[in-house]
């Protein structure tokens, strides 16, 4: 890359690079230019989106049934990306609702709803009459407000564009128009000439760019002449003429004419140095800082076979298609064609309610016998016309291939992305491919895949840190346990006593344990009823032996031996018979016999006692 | 009230289709066929008519065994091409049965199987020609001599005869035929000038022969002469790019000068090898068959170069008379590593590494 200085001396020469590539299609220009701009009859019922250019939206600051004046604010910018919408007209909103959107997929978009009302107010402009004494920022600041986005194509805040971090030496304004049938840039120029002089002095000013060329191709010499004549005596303006060839007016088309220099893959103008702005935008500028005024117009051409009178309008932003096909006589054929923009890089109008936004530039109604549709599809000859046409040196052949085989690998290596679907190749393809919808396709198919690739891969990131934080828990306990376990074996070496602890303490555990088994054991109150009834009959075996004894006493003695062995199984049988009521697990309690039972047992010794007693006597 | 077919930009296309693109090419071709049959008789009428139904037919077949559209794809014009360039290049009195497998051979294997227009490595008529050469080599390179030196004059019938049943009107041979008014034979002028140089004659004594015109062969140089100009018409009405004929062209030009300054006496002069044999035929509308060349424009370049080279390679040194179809089916093979090494610069990847 050359140095800023050589930059600024390339571009104050007097020569025009060339760019490679390019076609010249039929210009069908003088068919719109050769009346000043009208004015559209206003019509009953605005269509604005909110959203008119690339960035974000902000709140909208209407309600349905609101009345709003002209030119008032209908949504918020206080975001980076975003610029304001304003009622093109005064009237009520009377819906905020998805209408059909003016973009090639004709997808609906939030838009607001105004009709018209008789009594047209605006609010009260506030221009910035002395812009040359205003700083940068309060400049930019207005610019936004004013709700200025690029209107040669893309639509970029302008306000980001102007408030360029990089130090700008040049300032193009770009009025090349390329596209053939498209006329709106052309009669601005030749109208306004002087208003989009001023426009590029504000704008110069606020990028405190060096120079400002305004560039237009030479098959428009009365806005060269009205432009050359504004910008005399002006420092730092000059007027490139460059040859006609279309995409000249694309913005790394344009730079390499001007400068010699390309954009490098990647990189944006201000990178170089250079920042572009369409024609319209300055004038839009212009009327945005000294007039006050917000963009709720433009020029748009309406041309095509189809229409009787084509012309250049002044079109509030929001009217329907529709309505300027009406007023410039739209007379459809069969499967008729409406393409918003030009034919090269337009789009074509699914429904004629899609209304005109900031960047919409022509309306073209063609007849099929002017502008052929592109027939069927026949197989690549390699002919390599399309790599002849590319301004960006691609080979469109090969990317073709690619696209077809959804080889992204490929596509990318051949720099797909550097393509900006101007449609030259397609233009000049003999085999009728539709070139750039393969490639369209394909880049949107290749985002898709970038975007879920990122889904994924944050996904995979997100399972594979969920992974390791479980798994160094996990160790994290593991080590814990590890070094309690070994704490324990530590104490259990220095203290030997502690084994018989641990013993007792085990053994008192199971006796507690053992203990409450026993009270919640539903056999106990049975063991002590028998108990009862056990001690019962003892005493009355005791009494029956007293008055055995004593009968036996009072009797003779040979009686008795019958009576001593009864009285000794009794006395042995008792005990054994208690033993086997009691719970057989209770074996602390059997070594430590009860005084019940002893006392038992000293009874039927007693009773044996007196019973020999009572044989001996006998 | 609009069409509702969703349609991608651009809207429109420039006029010329690959139809229009096979059509002009081949009424390019129309001053050297009339060339041709002035000097060589009718015999390449009778090729013409029968190698274009040859290819017609074998490509309907092939499309319906695969298939495809039949009436479009025929519509597209390569097969009509591709036989009527395999026509100009047979010798025009060769047996018919030649023709049809020349033909065949080229549009069934070489570019249908391939997968049909757009998709086949090499150059279908140089394919199937070579086909031919290797396996009748002598009936490929029996060309008469030019008719105002024939002891035999040829009428249409006779070479319609000839053609289908080897044999003349009057019975003649085709070896017959061949014959010079004083009774000799003569091989083409590239030919003879290999089996003289072997006879120890010096270049300029080969060169007062008869079959030997003032650039060229004597015919040959006319029938070149009328390729050129066709090929220039083609240039100038941007079917065909310069770099191919310009590069192929030059280099044989240059190759030619220098081994004749090395050697003249053993040497064919630079020009008469533009004007003789196939050169023309080969530099405009063989080499430049979009399909099966180089697509990048250095590419073209080396693609063109090359086959220039190999051309003037297997003239001096090789086997064969003339090399022009060899020379353009090696080029053929190297045409996706020429494409690889060859892309341009995109837009704003000056500088950066690929």
């Amino acid at each position: 890359m050359q140095s800023e200085l050589s930059l600024l001396e390339q571009i104050k020469q007097d020569k025009i690079w060339e760019f490679p590539g390019g076609i010249h299609p039929p210009e069908q220009k003088s068919l719109s230019n050769q009346t000043a701009i009208n004015d559209l009859p206003s019509c009953q019922r605005y269509y604005v989106p909110i959203k008119q250019h690339i960035g974000s939206t902000d709140d909208i600051l209407v309600n349905v049934g609101d009345d709003v004046l002209g030119n008032q604010a209908l949504t918020d910018a206080n975001l980076a990306m975003t610029v304001p919408v304003h009622a093109p007209v005064a009237g009520k909103v009377v819906a905020i609702e998805p209408h059909v959107s003016a973009h090639a997929s004709a997808k609906p978009e939030l838009t607001i709803v105004i009709e018209r009302s008789d009594n047209q107010k605006t609010i009260s402009a506030q221009p910035i009459k002395k812009w040359a004494s205003e700083d940068r920022l309060t400049l930019a600041t207005q610019i936004k407000k004013m709700g200025l986005s690029g209107m040669g194509g893309a639509g970029f805040p302008t306000h980001i564009k102007v408030n360029s971090a990089k130090p700008i030496d040049v300032l193009i304004l770009n009025g090349v128009e390329c596209e053939p049938y498209i006329t709106s840039d052309d009669v601005l120029m030749r109208e306004f000439a002087h208003d989009i002089i001023t426009g590029g002095q504000i704008l110069q000013h606020v990028l405190q760019s060096k120079i400002c060329v305004i560039a237009i191709e030479d098959n428009k010499p009365e806005a060269i002449e009205s432009i050359k004549k504004a910008c005399e005596g002006i420092e730092g303006f000059k007027v490139k003429v460059v040859p006609t060839k279309y995409p000249s007016g694309g913005e790394k088309q344009l730079i390499q004419l001007l400068t010699g220099e390309q954009v490098p893959s990647g990189s944006i103008p201000a990178d170089l140095g250079i920042v572009m702005q369409n024609v319209g935008t300055a004038y839009a500028v212009k009327e945005a800082i000294i007039d006050g005024l917000p963009l709720t117009k433009r020029v748009v051409t309406i041309t095509g076979d189809r229409v009787s009178a084509s012309q250049n309008v002044w079109a509030l932003l929001g009217t329907p298609v529709s309505e300027l096909l009406l007023h410039a006589g739209f007379n459809p054929e069969k499967d008729q064609r409406v393409i918003m923009g030009g034919p090269m890089m337009g789009f074509a109008v699914l429904d004629a309610a899609m209304p005109v936004i900031k960047t919409t530039n022509c309306i073209l109604a063609p007849s099929a016998y002017k502008l052929p549709e592109q027939g069927v599809e026949q197989a690549c000859i390699r002919c390599g016309l399309c790599a002849d046409a590319c301004p960006a040196e691609l080979l469109p052949q090969q990317l073709q291939w690619f696209s077809k085989a959804k080889d992204h690998e490929k596509l990318e290596d051949y720099n797909l992305f550097d393509c900006i679907e101007c449609g030259a190749c397609a233009y000049v393809c003999p085999s009728q491919i539709p070139l750039v919808q393969y490639y369209r396709t394909s880049k949107a198919e290749i985002r898709e895949a970038q975007q879920e690739k990122i889904k994924s891969d944050k996904a995979k990131v997100r399972f594979e840190q969920r992974q390791e934080r479980l798994e160094r828990e996990k160790e994290a306990r593991l080590a814990k346990h590890k070094a309690s376990a070994e704490k324990r074996a530590q104490a259990l070496q220095k203290d030997t006593s502690a084994k018989d602890k641990i013993a007792a303490a085990l053994a008192r555990a199971k006796a507690k344990k053992a203990a409450k088994a026993e009270e919640s054991n539903a056999s106990v109150p049975a063991t002590v009823e028998e108990d009862a009834a056990a001690a019962r009959k003892a005493k009355v075996a005791e009494a029956i032996a007293r008055a055995k004894a004593k009968k036996a006493s009072s009797q003779e003695s040979s009686q008795s031996t019958d009576a001593a062995p009864e009285a000794e199984t009794l006395a042995k049988e008792k005990p054994t018979s208690e033993n086997k009521e009691q719970p057989e697990s209770q074996s602390s309690e059997q070594a430590t016999p009860s005084a019940d039972e002893l006392r038992k047992q000293k009874i039927a010794a007693a009773i044996a006692k007196a019973k020999a007693k009572k044989a001996k006597s006998d | 009230m609009f069409s509702s077919l969703f349609k991608s930009s651009p809207h429109g296309a420039m006029g010329m289709t690959t139809n229009q693109v096979m059509r002009m090419v081949c009424y390019a071709t129309i001053p050297g066929f009339l060339a041709q049959i002035y000097f060589f008789g009718w015999g390449s009428l009778i090729q013409l008519v029968l190698c274009i139904v040859v290819a017609l037919v074998s490509e309907a077949i092939i499309l319906s065994l695969r298939e495809k559209p039949i009436r479009r794809t025929l519509g597209d014009g390569s097969a009509l091409l591709t036989g009527l360039l395999l026509a100009l290049s047979i010798p025009p009195l060769a047996p018919w049965w030649i023709s049809v497998i020349g033909v065949a051979f080229a549009i069934i294997i070489v570019k249908q199987l391939y997968g049909g227009l757009g998709f086949n490595l090499f150059n279908p008529a140089m394919a199937g020609y070579v086909v031919l050469l290797i396996s009748f080599p002598v009936a490929m390179t029996n060309w008469q001599p030019i008719q105002p030196l024939l002891m035999h004059s040829m009428s249409l019938t006779d070479a319609v005869f000839v053609i289908f049943s080897g044999f003349s009107t009057e019975g003649y041979s085709t070896s017959q035929l061949k014959m010079f008014i004083d009774g000799t034979t003569m091989a083409t002028p590239l030919d003879q000038f290999n089996t003289s140089l072997a006879q120890q004659l010096t270049a300029s004594e080969i060169l007062d022969f008869d079959i030997y015109g003032e650039y060229g062969g004597m015919g040959s140089q006319w029938v070149n002469l009328g390729y050129l100009l066709g090929g220039l018409w083609l240039l100038r009405m941007g079917v065909i790019r310069w770099h191919i004929p310009v590069a192929m062209i030059s280099t044989i030009l240059v190759l030619a000068f220098l081994a004749s300054l090395a050697s003249p006496d053993k040497t064919y002069p630079a020009v008469h090898h533009l004007f003789t044999g196939a050169t023309m035929l080969g530099a405009f509308f063989i080499a430049t068959d979009p399909v099966s060349a180089s697509t990048t424009p250095k590419g073209r370049l080396l693609f063109g170069a090359l086959i220039g080279a190999l051309v003037f390679i297997i003239r001096q040194w090789g086997g064969y008379p003339d090399g022009v179809a060899f020379a353009v089916l090696l080029a053929n093979m190297c045409v996706p590593l020429i494409d690889h090494y060859t892309q341009p610069t995109v837009y704003g990847h000056k500088g950066m590494k690929k």
